[in-house]
């Protein structure tokens, strides 16, 4: 049976609380992985590992976090994603909203895109919720 | 200076658990300063006791193939500090293990008592980062690997005696 998207929300939760050593109050569906709850890169890394374990499915790497556009000299330019690579990262991330960083697409910014609901999106698509 | 915060593993099963132990002496020289009259085991070398243990388990389940890093501390608590003496316990379950990395639950006991408990993340170093080296010499990795017990006390998946993985046996045998 597929997963509600409460049951998505309140495993994604508790993954972002063990790994992020946050309240689960502070999970708050619009925080930002990196701008409130205080994520670095490497915690990607353990936020992966612990919703694929939650979850059971598998994360290729470079799926939620697309590093490999972001170091591609194709797609960044003076330390700004080109239209093109904006374009890349639409399509390789539906579920998160890329309106803002879109007007102003500095890659440091990117790192501070991703918030709580867009990971339960992303899980969604992977589970059928 | 060696950088053994183990003395020896007294259990070792590949792919789930293990356990070390590690003496706490005065004969370590940075005992005397921290602190002159009152040393402390540091915890920092207690989560490097427990990252040790954790960390070769983690790549016995790959053959020693990974480059595995200590790359997270995810929890750590200490309830008490380590002195000269005591005989720390450090036991390792390996939570989850991916093609990326791992995750390892740890405790430290002193006796019956529990001196520190910790969550720690491994990450495998890709070719990209690392480049094509391994990060020990495959002959001082094995020469470590026994010096530790880890074949005398290690057993496979199925409970039989822990093996050299051929492939390091051949690489350390091709060196020396």
């Amino acid at each position: 049976m597929a997963a509600t998207k409460e049951e998505v929300y309140t495993k994604v939760q508790g993954a972002l609380v063990d790994a992020l050593g946050v309240d689960e109050e502070e999970v708050t569906p619009e925080a930002r992985l990196v701008g409130d709850l205080g994520a670095e890169s490497i915690d990607f890394l353990d936020i992966v590992f612990r919703l694929e374990k939650a979850f059971d499915i598998k994360i290729p790497r470079g799926e939620l976090f697309p590093e490999d556009i972001l170091t591609n000299a194709q797609y960044v330019q003076n330390g700004r994603v080109t239209p093109e690579g904006l374009k890349q990262l639409e399509a390789r991330m539906p579920f998160a909203d890329l309106t803002n960083f879109s007007a102003n697409p500095v890659v440091q910014d990117f790192g501070n895109l991703l918030t709580v609901q867009d990971m339960c999106r992303y899980v969604e698509t992977k589970v059928g919720a | 200076m060696r950088w053994f915060w183990i003395d020896r593993f007294t259990q070792f099963e590949s792919g789930r658990s293990a356990t070390a132990v590690k003496n706490v002496s005065l004969a370590e020289g940075h005992l005397h300063d921290h602190f002159p009259g009152a040393p402390l085991m540091p915890n920092s070398l207690v989560i490097e006791g427990l990252a040790q243990t954790g960390g070769l388990l983690a790549a016995e389940h790959n053959d020693f193939e990974e480059r595995v890093v200590l790359a997270k501390v995810a929890k750590a608590r200490f309830h008490f500090s380590a002195t000269p003496g005591d005989t720390l316990v450090y036991q390792v379950t390996i939570d989850d293990i991916h093609k990326d990395g791992a995750i390892v639950s740890g405790t430290s006991h002193v006796g019956p008592r529990l001196q520190a408990e910790v969550q720690l993340v491994f990450a495998h170093l890709s070719e990209s980062v690392a480049g094509s080296k391994s990060l020990f010499d495959p002959a001082s990795l094995l020469a470590m690997l026994k010096l530790l017990g880890v074949f005398e006390v290690g057993r496979d998946s199925q409970g039989k005696p822990l093996n050299v993985p051929a492939s390091l046996l051949a690489a350390a045998g091709n060196q020396a």
